[in-house]
């Protein structure tokens, strides 16, 4: 009995009216937890019922403190009849187990009801007593904290960063339960919806216990998610990154030290490799003994890709020997642990020291149910299976680590995409090794690592290159190699250099496919798949090209599957990285030479598409600077190279068999127009329209280019389904359809938040759901945030100029690489060695779907030191702040005296880990909200578009309400991980579900925070934090 | 490719303001989408029809949603679905209390029953305000006056507490409560020259001065009603026109203080008589409901239109009215100064707001 759960119920208000006859309320609660359940008295005659309660007391188990939410149901009293439910809350207690986190919860939530929605709002007192327990065998992990957010959290240090935990449970969907024929929907809707707590509830203790396995005390990058298998159950999965952290004492101690890397390196964390791997078991309580299993009959594997930048070279001089120890070194750390995944997606400074590309693995697979109850690790094997896979392509790329690392699913009736992608990486030994190697390895580390280039160099070795590779010298440090083109699936590096801003690129593809049943169906989804990578992954590079870019990072490939197509949607964000060659452009070639206007319109395609170029540079502000003409030289022809695409079956078979789906035999980045498909893409490629003046784009946490963000901030979610005409579908006019969806969702975006200009759409995050037939649904999440653009516009300048001139400084030592560099790519550029290299190193598929640039391209001479993003640059941002009071103005206008003394507190909503110009100083625990809103009176809500919009606005509202009663006034890293919405207009019915979740977080404005760091130095948080509440 | 479902949810409840003056006014999405086309919305922003189309039905949806809480102010602050920052909360409010002068004109004195209600189609179709506009200031009022009816304490305050309004436009809720309340008839022909504003003006001062809050503070519908007993006193007043000798008394009074300070004064001398009996007259009729609801066409009749015909300025009707007013207290044989006060104190000054063409 190690705890002690308290709860009072002190008022309700703006209750429904639930006796017509008087137009009032006869009120009481009942409060359970587990099977325990109180009640309070009846509050006769009122819709505002003063309950003023004692404490309901319950002495509970740390394991169910876990693993059960809180309760509360307000029913309206009935003397003859059954009690009428008035709505629910449930509140999740885990954020009170862990004792830096919020120590009460108390305020007003609202009374949630999943047919009517909120029906007004209770006052509630929540405490837990905790008793320490030894028992070295318990099943509850108190204690250990959870972080949504990617990145170690604010006022944090990673002590070590253990690595990769996972866990998944499964039951049945009570919705496909026998007994879901006899109750009514809304009994059923909130048998789901605490069963999926319950669900979540374990799986977060029991990834803790994994986490206090391995001696962590936190999981960071914490996502967990639901598949709804339909028939065959339920699946609660969970990943994140197990790691210790410290507690920050002083607010200033994490301040990103900007001249001191070596110092920065000792306050890094360390990996720590664990003596043991962890698996995940299945002993899940919830299982019923009755009820069917999940499990696989049929399993296909399908093809994946590595995405990377290409080039040709040979080995760099120096690079060799050392990056032959760095990779024992490493290797040996982390080959111990199964999985070396880092669901981290931005780094302690010096974590991170080469990135290879992104690795991603896909599979198709059958659900059904069977009758074997002792089976229940089917899922979790489908997965070790993927991860396995993973890992393998990690390992093709030289590397023996994978961050920025995500799993999805995608479902359609009993046919499911399992998905997961991440970016292949080599990290720093000094943080992967204890003691011993420390010392002589950190002086060769000091002098190679801090640069800013260094993750962009190539892990694999050039001699020994698992696929064909165009490399050059780094236009950096010119020492070691890097590829023309690098994707990467993690946030751009704080101290990585970039020129210009960056832009969000998307790569969106529809393919129909023929409705079919079982194995048919998934064998013909497996087929397509290969296709649909390609022809994404070729988009991207094309759109890439477009912008004059030549990096993406937080690449993000969703296919979704439905009966009768198959969808694919990436996104990213294109940057230009100074350490990459400048990337040429895009050269357009007919098929039939000898027609003369065919030719006139080749030419004139060609035109459009340089002038698209041209004007995107000017517009992210992408100016290398040039060197001059002698120095350059003639531009020298490249080989030409064949792109491949390699498909394999793993362990089904052993068949290796190649698909050649390069475009002919031309230079990569010569589109061919030989039929109007080619046509189509290439006129896709002009019909993105850039974001109007003033704003800008990205899916990364912060904007490339922009540091001096001001404190308006607005996040909000957009849903859009539209119909498609069921006559005569081709892929073209889907593909037009689909984009043509994306790039309007987007237009109405800029115009929707044009008051916000000059602003930013960060972290913009497209979801695309086939709900039915004809149906195509997609959902955005994104936070605008608005920027001083007089101060960017001076910063960038004075960049400009400083890297020009050091670009010219520099030319002279420059002269010689070059040319050694072209030489040898032309010397050494035999392909069949590196083909057949792949071709045995991994029974696993591995597509280099290369694409090279090579029409216009010489090697550049350019070094460059353009500015550096860094997003906790304090300093910067509290000028910013008194600069321009515009942010606030708004919020803090008090003119109108009826209104300024509102009671309720602004809580934030943002799905980055940071509050601009704000500091975070709590972090107050995780909130994981699942939602089911079903009515039977769709057009007397407003149709779908009321329905759906009441409800998103009603989940945000109880996100808010529990964030206020921890006391928090901002939720960060808030993402919506699901919105299934399923209507049936005929019945005027419809239904949704929504699973959100988020870091609750007290932050405090840095200009507050300043004043009364000034008055007292000690001891501030309390008032500033009250300060900030009201102000914003 | 239609759009099954387009919605945009913020955390932050973006608010139009030009699409929420749109709503307010009662248009349809259609015509409000029109109407933003040719406000060059589309210059401005390089956005398309269809952008437009999707936002304005984004906004009217909130709006829609927001309602109900408009319906309660207090409901709007305390909520927890929309997060509106406070600024943008007063601007709601404020604008969706505010009314249009050509319709308040039409409703201003009658009752707020459903039978007016039902005349809703006839005043929207001659002051060219929208029919759902004209629904919302309707139902506007009707709310305002149900909540406020049976209160205590001062009417401007409860309205204030109530609904959140601006001293202002809760100020005029009062002089509509007001005139509501006691049906003052206000349509008329010959008062069609007199505005809102000069009704709200004279109601402020009956409210002031001639209703039961007046005298005391605590009794229920006190701002609201008129003072019975000041009204039945009022018969009083009669005697200034009854007896000659008062009448004589107290127009020689006025002359001689007004002879050579007044333009008109051959006028006024002439006049006098009339004059006094008419506003005496007006006076005395108090007690009957159906001449309290004359009153202001009493008024004009007995005291604007004659003297506009005889064009005295208004400077002339100030004098006029102080020196008839003052010159009383110098009556020996009137007895009932205070009420005198009473009664002309609020009535002078109704009577400078009135007098304009």
């Amino acid at each position: 009995m190690p705890g002690k759960l308290k709860v009072k119920i002190v008022a309700g208000r703006h209750l429904p009216v639930m006796d017509r006859a008087s137009d009032l309320t006869d009120a009481f609660v009942e409060v359970k937890f587990g099977n325990t359940t109180f009640k309070t008295d009846v509050y006769l005659k009122s819709l505002n019922p003063q309950w003023n309660s004692e404490w309901f007391k319950f002495e509970v188990d740390d394991e169910d403190l876990q693993d059960e939410p809180l309760q509360i149901t307000v029913l309206d009293h009935d003397t003859y009849s059954a009690n009428d439910a008035i709505g629910k809350v449930y509140i999740d207690i885990d954020p009170l187990l862990y004792s830096e986190a919020a120590t009460v919860i108390s305020g007003w939530f609202p009374i949630y009801d999943t047919i009517h929605g909120i029906r007004g709002e209770i006052n509630v007192v929540v405490k837990v007593d905790l008793f320490n327990d030894l028992n070295r065998f318990r099943q509850s992990s108190c204690g250990v904290k959870f972080f949504c957010t990617t990145s170690i959290p604010k006022c944090y240090r990673a002590v070590i960063i253990h690595g990769f935990v996972e866990e998944l449970v499964v039951n049945e969907d009570p919705e496909y339960q026998w007994i879901d024929r006899i109750r009514t929907p809304r009994a059923s809707n909130e048998a789901r919806q605490r069963l999926i707590s319950l669900m979540s509830g374990e799986l977060q203790r029991k990834i803790g216990l994994k986490v206090l396995e391995m001696r962590g005390n936190a999981v960071v990058g914490y996502l967990q998610c639901f598949d709804l298998e339909g028939e065959s159950g339920l699946v609660v999965r969970a990943i994140g990154t197990a790691c210790t952290l410290d507690k920050l004492s002083s607010p200033a101690a994490f301040l990103p030290a900007c001249n001191s890397p070596s110092k920065e390196m000792k306050e890094s964390p360390l990996v720590h490799p664990p003596s043991h791997g962890c698996r995940s078991t299945h002993n899940s309580p919830i299982h019923t003994a009755t009820g069917s299993r999940l499990t696989q009959n049929f399993s296909v594997s399908v093809p994946t890709l590595i995405y990377t930048g290409m080039g040709s070279g040979s080995a760099g001089k120096e690079g060799g020997p050392f990056k032959a120890l760095l990779r024992q070194q490493t290797q040996s750390a982390l080959e111990q642990r199964e999985f070396p995944f880092f669901t981290l997606t931005a780094f302690p400074p010096g974590f991170l020291v080469h990135v290879g590309g992104v690795v991603s693995a896909r599979s198709v697979k059958l659900l059904d149910r069977i009758h074997n109850p002792d089976e229940p690790e089917t899922r979790d094997a489908w997965w070790a299976e993927i991860r396995q896979e993973i890992k393998s392509h990690a390992k093709a790329l030289g590397c023996h680590a994978v961050v920025g690392y995500s799993e999805s699913t995608s479902i359609c009736e009993e046919v499911c995409i399992l998905s997961a992608s991440g970016t292949a990486a080599v990290l720093n030994p000094r943080f992967l090794q204890d003691g011993t190697v420390e010392g002589c390895l950190e002086q060769r580390l000091e002098e190679n690592l801090p640069t800013r280039c260094g993750f962009c160099h190539i892990p694999y070795d050039e001699l020994n290159m698992p696929f064909p590779a165009h490399l050059t010298y780094c236009y950096n440090c010119r020492k070691q190699k890097v590829p023309d083109v690098l994707f990467t699936t993690i946030d751009l590096p704080t101290d990585a250099t970039v020129i210009g801003k960056g832009c969000l690129i998307q790569a969106r593809l529809c393919r129909l496919k023929k409705k079919a049943q079982a194995e048919a169906n998934a064998t013909a989804i497996s087929n397509l798949l290969p296709f649909m990578e390609y022809e994404v992954h070729t988009q991207l590079m094309n759109k890439l090209k477009l912008k004059g870019m030549n990096a993406l990072f937080g690449l993000r490939i969703q296919i979704t599957v439905g009966e009768n197509m198959l969808m694919g949607l990436a996104s990213a964000t294109g940057v230009y990285l100074a350490a990459l060659p400048t990337p040429g452009g895009i050269q357009i070639a007919g098929k039939t030479p000898n027609d003369g206007s065919y030719e006139q319109h080749i030419s004139h395609m060609q035109k459009k598409i340089n002038d698209t170029i041209a004007k995107n540079k000017e517009l992210y502000e992408i100016s290398p600077p040039e060197i001059s003409e002698e120095i350059i030289g003639s531009p020298i022809p490249e080989p030409r190279q064949r792109s491949r695409l390699l498909r394999s079956q793993s362990e089904s078979s052993d068949e290796v068999t190649e698909l050649d789906l390069s475009h002919g035999k031309k230079d990569a980045f010569v589109l061919e127009i030989d039929d109007t498909d080619a046509m189509e893409d290439v006129h896709s490629l002009l019909t993105d329209v850039p974001p109007p003046s003033g704003f800008y784009s990205c899916n990364t946490e912060i904007m490339p280019g922009i540091n001096n963000w001001t404190s308006e901030i607005q996040m909000f979610t957009s849903v859009r389904v539209i119909r498609l005409s069921s006559l005569n579908l081709t892929n073209q006019a889907l593909n037009k359809n689909f984009n043509d969806l994306c790039e309007n969702l987007l237009k109405s975006l800029y115009f929707k938040l044009r008051s916000m200009i000059p602003c930013c759409l960060c972290h913009v995050n497209f979801t695309v759901s086939l709900p039915e037939d004809e149906l195509i649904q997609v959902t955005v999440t994104a936070v605008a945030i608005t920027f001083d653009k007089n101060q960017a516009l001076q910063t960038t300048k004075t960049h400009v100029e400083k890297s020009l001139q050091r670009a010219s400084t520099d030319n002279e030592e420059l002269l010689q690489f070059p040319l050694e560099l072209c030489s040898d790519s032309l010397s050494s550029h035999p392909l069949p060695p590196a083909k057949e290299h792949l071709e045995s190193a991994s029974s696993n598929s591995g597509i280099p779907a290369a694409q090279r640039d090579r029409c216009s391209s010489w090697i550049e001479l350019i070094k460059l030191k353009a500015q550096t993003i860094r997003r906790g640059s304090i300093k910067t941002t509290v000028t910013v702040e008194k600069a321009s009071p515009v942010g606030d103005g708004n919020f803090r206008n008090r003119s109108a005296p009826p209104c300024a003394n509102s009671t309720v507190g602004v809580v934030k909503m943002t799905p980055l880990s940071f509050i601009p110009g704000a500091k975070i100083t709590k972090y107050l625990g995780i909130i994981n909200m699942f939602f089911i809103r079903e009515t039977t009176s769709l057009r007397e809500e407003g149709g779908v578009s009321g329905f759906l919009h009441a409800f998103i606005a009603e989940v945000f509202a109880m996100v808010r309400a529990h964030v206020a009663a921890l006391g928090g006034n901002a939720v960060v890293s808030y993402i919506m991980k699901q919105c299934v919405f399923m209507e049936n207009p005929n019945k005027n019915q419809a239904q949704c579900l929504i699973n959100v979740s988020g870091d609750a977080v007290v932050f405090v404005r840095e200009s507050d925070l300043e004043v009364v760091s000034t008055q007292q130095p000690t001891a501030n948080c309390q008032s500033s934090c009250t300060e900030g509440e009201v102000t914003t | 490719m239609t759009s099954e479902l387009d919605i945009f949810v913020g955390n932050t409840t973006l608010i139009d303001e030009d699409v929420y003056r749109l709503w307010l006014d009662g248009y349809s999405v259609t015509d409000a989408v029109a109407l933003r086309v040719r406000s060059g919305i589309l210059e401005q922003t390089g956005a398309t029809a269809a952008v437009l189309q999707s936002d304005t039905m984004d906004h009217y949806r909130t709006f829609h949603m927001l309602e109900r809480l408009l319906h309660a102010p207090p409901k709007l602050l305390h909520q927890l679905i929309f997060q509106i920052p406070p600024s943008r909360q007063a601007l709601l409010i404020e604008r969706y209390y505010a009314f249009d002068e050509a319709f308040v004109r039409e409703v201003l004195g009658k009752k707020l029953s459903k039978g007016t209600k039902k005349d809703l189609d006839d005043i929207s179709t001659k002051t060219g305000i929208t029919l759902k506009s004209c629904r919302r200031q309707f139902d506007n009022f009707k709310r305002v006056f149900k909540v406020v009816e049976e209160m205590r304490g001062s009417l401007v305050d409860n309205i204030q507490q109530h609904f959140l309004l601006s001293d202002r436009l809760a100020r005029d809720y009062a002089a509509i409560v007001f005139f509501a309340n006691n049906r003052f008839e206000t349509g008329k022909k010959k008062l069609q020259y007199l505005s809102f504003g000069d009704f709200a003006f004279c109601a402020e001062l009956m409210i002031q001065n001639w209703t039961l809050g007046a005298v005391d503070s605590q009794m229920d519908d006190m701002d609201m009603d008129l003072d019975k007993e000041f009204l039945q006193d009022l018969k009083e007043l009669k005697v200034l026109v009854a007896d000659k000798d008062l009448l004589d008394l107290h127009k020689s009074l006025v002359c001689t203080a007004l002879r050579g300070k007044l333009g008109v004064f051959s006028e006024m001398e002439a006049n006098f008589k009339n004059l006094s009996r008419g506003l005496v007259n007006v006076a005395a009729k108090l007690t009957h409901n159906k001449d309290v609801r004359d009153l202001f066409v009493d008024l004009v009749e007995k005291f604007v239109e004659p003297c506009r015909s005889d064009h005295w300025p208004l400077s002339d009707v100030r004098f006029f009215l102080n020196q008839y007013s003052a010159s009383v207290h110098s009556l020996d044989g009137f007895r009932h100064q205070t009420l005198w006060d009473r009664y002309m104190g609020t009535l002078r000054g109704c009577l400078l707001r009135l007098y304009h063409d």
